[in-house]
């Protein structure tokens, strides 16, 4: 049953097939399965019950929720210890929409440590594994909820993004991963990595249930002055494949396999794959061009992520203290009670970036990195707007292959396919639109294509996405272990 | 001293108490003797909470800026300033620097120092939100965060103030606007009012334009009360030009000092050297938000006359002396009573006088406030109109004032108890004037060789009426009678 998707479950709902307490009953029994063999899970509520079915789509149909949003009662940990004892008292406001449509949250997923990752293998639960092959990762950070997903648990999980959490994790397990653009959804109660770039989205694993369960996410909230009043914006009922007469483009200098001249065996086909998938555009009458960006402003990119992030990071974190909240440390003074915890709380990759990101931020630094990125933010995400002046989306290949094996360190750029690996966050710069859907295999594992529009373009890059993938075969595809 | 030139830059801060809540919190902003009861998540730095800007605080602060003649920013921006202190559980404060620019720069403030008009420039003001207060005692400290989050407006000046009187001026002047344009009570009793102190001295008869005579800046921290900012000043002077005599100022550098209640001294920090890195980057979670002319010019709009200003019009246009202008100026509160006073048609002078000697000596006695008391000001000028009638005596007056006081009645209805209408009927005083006169020849004999005789005539009328015979027509017709004799 819960390799369904939204829709359907709603009608078997609906006609009384099959009852919410029933769904959420298997779907505990599932999270058991999936906890069993990923390690996809920080908490399992196992009292979750049933909610009453309406004509609401979400209602009585269960979710998880990443367990960096702010859940009232339940255990919300960052998949830190410097939370994991941590219950809130108030719910993160995306929660709280979902749960006035009804929907049921079943557990709480494992991310990399307050997002701050893109292995799935940083979360102090220990490592997620990728439910198509256990030997390789999920990526993250939102690793736990594309895990549950594809894995059926559910149809979706929430996820965040602030480089590409929602949607590299997305790619590497076979679904569909979307932010929306920037403060379509409220950012309260999410735990911040970098308030600039963070975003909040979904993991399903079709087009249209993105479109559901983000209309349910979504809206203006007095507590986030990020957010923004969508109520006008339908991206549900506005789902059409008819796409006829757009244009997207894509970019050379990062999916001509020139580029690469050491390529492996799994990006070479990864790009062909690319370029078969935008073939299919052209059934859609859709016409696909491709652009150059200067190479130089693009591989900047990937450092500018860094110094933003890590310095937003570092304060954002600055919080942590183990004092008014979490497990506090004891030592003989306040002091010594902060460092304590911090120390033995963070992992060593989160305690590298807040060096990086104090370092950039001072004073003698400060113009050389962090102004210096603000700068080529703004150049970067100029040039993609001016991209959207002439194309109605950017289509990329996301990351350079499918999943990758545990022992490769995804930490360690290497330099050649830093860009390709890394342009998505060219999508939290702008806080565009972007979602990534599943787009064929290399060796066995899935691999995706993403889909990036201009801010407020939501339902313009969801009906590209919805059209796509209705060319494909990969619509509501469920992981099927191969090792 | 006189071979030294002196000069002080303050930085004033100033809680914004006119506010409903908190900076950007949606916490009460106010003064509880209950520690920690106006907290919300976000005042305590929960994990996902967002600062969400108080409109009205930001409104207020602009008013400032605008009553200080400061530059306004086209777009408004606030800054993280980072670092750990139990104070600020976000282990950061939402402020502004200067860079982007801050509600103000570049402003300048003309204030009234024994008589002389001194001007100070204003570098900048900005918003940003309070720390809590803590209390240290030998083995422990508290935390109160009731003050974490509530609005504050830094002021920095120039270093254009040449004694701790003049600072202490200036300060008095500031808190005034605070209160006049009901920004803040600005209470340093409430802790409301906190300085930084920057003191150097000179070398008189050098360029004082040329910034590299100004001599070595001192910065005096947490100075919390007027007083404190003048002895502090004082004690930093001595110690400066000690320093000079003995020939080792050039050894001092620049460098941080806090100001010590207990000993009257300042006592070293850190140096220069060490200033911290606060880090500071744009404030993500608040989004740059225009700053439209319909707004800045309704803000103007709304801004009240100020003291200095209503002063000017108590002496030019009502003629009150310049003393009791600036008892009336002194608390706005006051200064709004005089104002509605005369606004319902008393004479400026009469209420002024009524306000000074009477009404301000009852507050005091009482310890009371002025919006606290009984008689409105529609009441004091009934009070003055009967009197102006001729229907009670001025000496009357004042036991009728004194009775609304006590029995918070009004003034009619205790006139009427008192029995108190005042007789000025022309015919009726004439008939006992002449009486009395008739009484008493010999006196009126007495009066013409140039004895005092009429203030017993005046006193025979007095006791016949029980006191209630108009006086100055009572004189007035014991003049004619005896002319007529």
């Amino acid at each position: 049953m819960m390799e369904k998707g939204l829709v359907e479950l709603h009608e078997e709902l609906k006609s009384g097939k099959v009852t919410s307490q029933e769904l959420v009953e298997e779907s505990l029994k599932k999270s058991k399965e999936v906890q069993e063999k990923y390690n996809a899970f920080v908490t399992i509520l196992d009292d979750a019950k049933g909610e009453e079915v309406t004509e609401d789509i979400l209602s009585g149909i269960p979710y998880g929720i990443k367990d960096n949003y702010s859940t009232k009662g339940i255990l919300s940990t960052g998949s830190s210890n410097t939370l994991k004892d941590y219950v809130p008292f108030f719910t993160a406001t995306a929660i709280e929409n979902l749960s006035r449509h009804g929907a049921v949250p079943v557990n709480k997923t494992v991310l990399d440590e307050f997002g701050m990752g893109g292995t799935g293998t940083t979360g102090h639960t220990g490592i997620v594994r990728n439910p198509w092959d256990k030997t390789r990762m999920c990526a993250g950070s939102s690793a736990g909820s594309a895990c549950a997903v594809a894995a059926g648990v559910y149809p979706y999980a929430t996820g965040s993004d602030t480089g590409d959490s929602i949607r590299k994790p997305a790619a590497y397990c076979g679904i569909v991963g979307y932010k929306p653009t920037y403060g379509m959804i409220s950012r309260y109660g999410l735990f911040p990595f970098a308030s600039s770039l963070d975003h909040c989205g979904v993991l399903t694993r079709s087009v249209e249930d993105a479109a559901i369960v983000v209309d349910g996410m979504k809206g203006i909230d007095k507590y986030d002055m990020t957010s923004w009043d969508s109520s006008d914006i339908h991206l549900y009922d506005s789902l059409t494949k008819d796409i006829r007469g757009m244009k997207v483009c894509t970019i050379k200098e990062i999916v001509d396999i020139s580029m690469y001249p050491n390529a492996s065996q799994e990006l070479k086909e990864h790009l062909e794959n690319f370029h078969k998938t935008l073939e299919h555009f052209k059934e859609l009458g859709v016409e696909v061009e491709e652009v150059s960006v200067d190479s130089t402003l693009l591989n900047a990119e990937p450092s500018v992520y860094v110094v933003i992030s890590c310095a937003e990071a570092t304060s954002n974190m600055s919080n942590l203290t183990g004092i008014v909240f979490g497990p506090r440390a004891d030592a003989d003074n306040y002091i010594d009670m902060m460092k304590k915890y911090r120390t033995e709380g963070f992992s060593p990759l989160i305690k590298r970036r807040f060096v990086i990101g104090s370092y950039v931020l001072q004073a003698e630094n400060k113009n050389r990195y962090f102004y210096n990125a603000q700068r080529v933010r703004r150049l970067l995400v100029d040039r993609w707007k001016e991209l959207f002046k002439a194309y109605d989306a950017v289509v990329l290949p996301v990351g350079s292959g499918p999943a990758k094996k545990f022992d490769d360190d995804k930490d360690i750029l290497d330099k050649n396919t830093a860009v390709l690996e890394e342009h998505l966050q060219i999508g939290n710069f702008g806080g565009f639109p972007s979602i990534t859907i599943p787009d064929g295999f290399v060796n066995h594992l899935p691999v995706a294509i993403n889909i990036t529009g201009n801010c407020y373009e939501d339902s313009k890059v969801l009906n590209i996405a919805y059209a796509l993938e209705s060319t494909m075969p990969y619509k509501n595809q469920v992981a099927k272990e191969e090792n | 001293m006189e071979d030294y030139q002196v000069l002080i830059g303050l930085e004033m801060h100033c809680e914004i108490s006119k506010t409903k809540t908190k900076v950007f919190s949606s916490a009460r902003n106010g003064y509880s003797e209950e520690a920690n009861s106006f907290i919300r998540p976000l005042d305590m730095g929960f994990p996902g909470t967002l600062p969400v800007v108080n409109k009205k605080a930001v409104e207020m602060a602009l008013k400032a800026s605008m009553i200080l003649g400061c530059q306004q920013p086209e777009y408004m921006y606030f800054e993280r300033k980072n670092y750990y202190y139990p104070d600020m559980p976000k282990n950061f404060q939402i402020t502004q620097e200067t860079k982007p620019i801050p509600v103000g720069i570049y402003g300048s403030l003309t204030y009234d120092f024994n008589g002389e008009k001194k001007t100070v420039r204003i570098n900048n003001i900005h918003l940003e939100e309070d720390a809590a207060s803590l209390d240290h005692y030998p083995s422990f400290s508290t935390i109160d965060y009731n003050r974490a989050g509530v609005p504050l407006l830094e002021l920095v000046t120039e270093p254009d103030m040449h004694s701790a009187e003049e600072a202490v001026a200036f300060l008095e002047t500031m808190r005034s606007i605070y209160q006049y344009a009901e920004i803040s009570d600005a209470d340093s009793r409430k802790g409301q009012i906190r300085c930084d102190v920057n003191v150097s001295i000179m070398e008189k008869g050098k360029d004082p334009k040329d910034p590299k005579n100004w001599g070595t800046k001192v910065e005096i921290k947490n100075v919390n009360s007027f007083g404190g900012v003048r002895d502090a000043i004082n004690y930093e002077i001595d110690r400066q030009i000690a320093l000079k005599e003995e020939g080792t100022y050039d050894e001092m550098e620049q460098q941080t000092r806090r100001w010590d209640e207990d000993t009257f001294t300042t006592i070293y920090m850190r140096s220069k050297v060490d200033a911290i890195d606060y880090r500071y980057f744009v404030e993500p979670n608040i989004p740059k938000y225009r700053i439209s002319e319909e707004w800045k010019e309704s803000i103007r709009k709304s801004i009240p006359k100020l003291a200095s200003e209503r002063k000017e019009i108590y002496q030019s246009e009502y003629s009150l002396s310049e003393y009791d202008a600036k008892v009336l100026i002194k608390e706005k509160p006051v200064s709004d009573y005089y104002e509605e006073t005369i606004s319902l048609g008393a004479d400026p002078k009469g209420a002024a006088n009524w306000i000074t000697s009477v009404i301000l000596g009852y507050l005091n006695k009482e310890e009371m406030e002025i919006k606290d008391l009984y008689l409105t000001p529609r009441m004091l000028v009934d009070i003055m109109d009967m009197v102006r009638d001729g229907k009670i005596s001025s000496k009357q007056s004042k036991e009728v004032l004194n009775t609304v006081l006590e029995e918070k009645r009004e003034p009619k209805e205790i006139v009427k108890k008192l029995g108190l209408t005042q007789i000025s009927d022309d015919k009726t005083i004439r008939d006992i004037v002449v009486k009395v006169l008739d009484e008493h020849p010999d006196l009126i004999e007495d009066h013409r060789k140039g004895k005092n005789t009429f203030d017993f005539f005046v006193g025979q009328v007095m006791k016949a009426t029980r006191g209630q015979a108009n006086p100055s027509l009572t004189a007035q017709i014991i003049h004619e009678e005896i002319d007529k004799r």
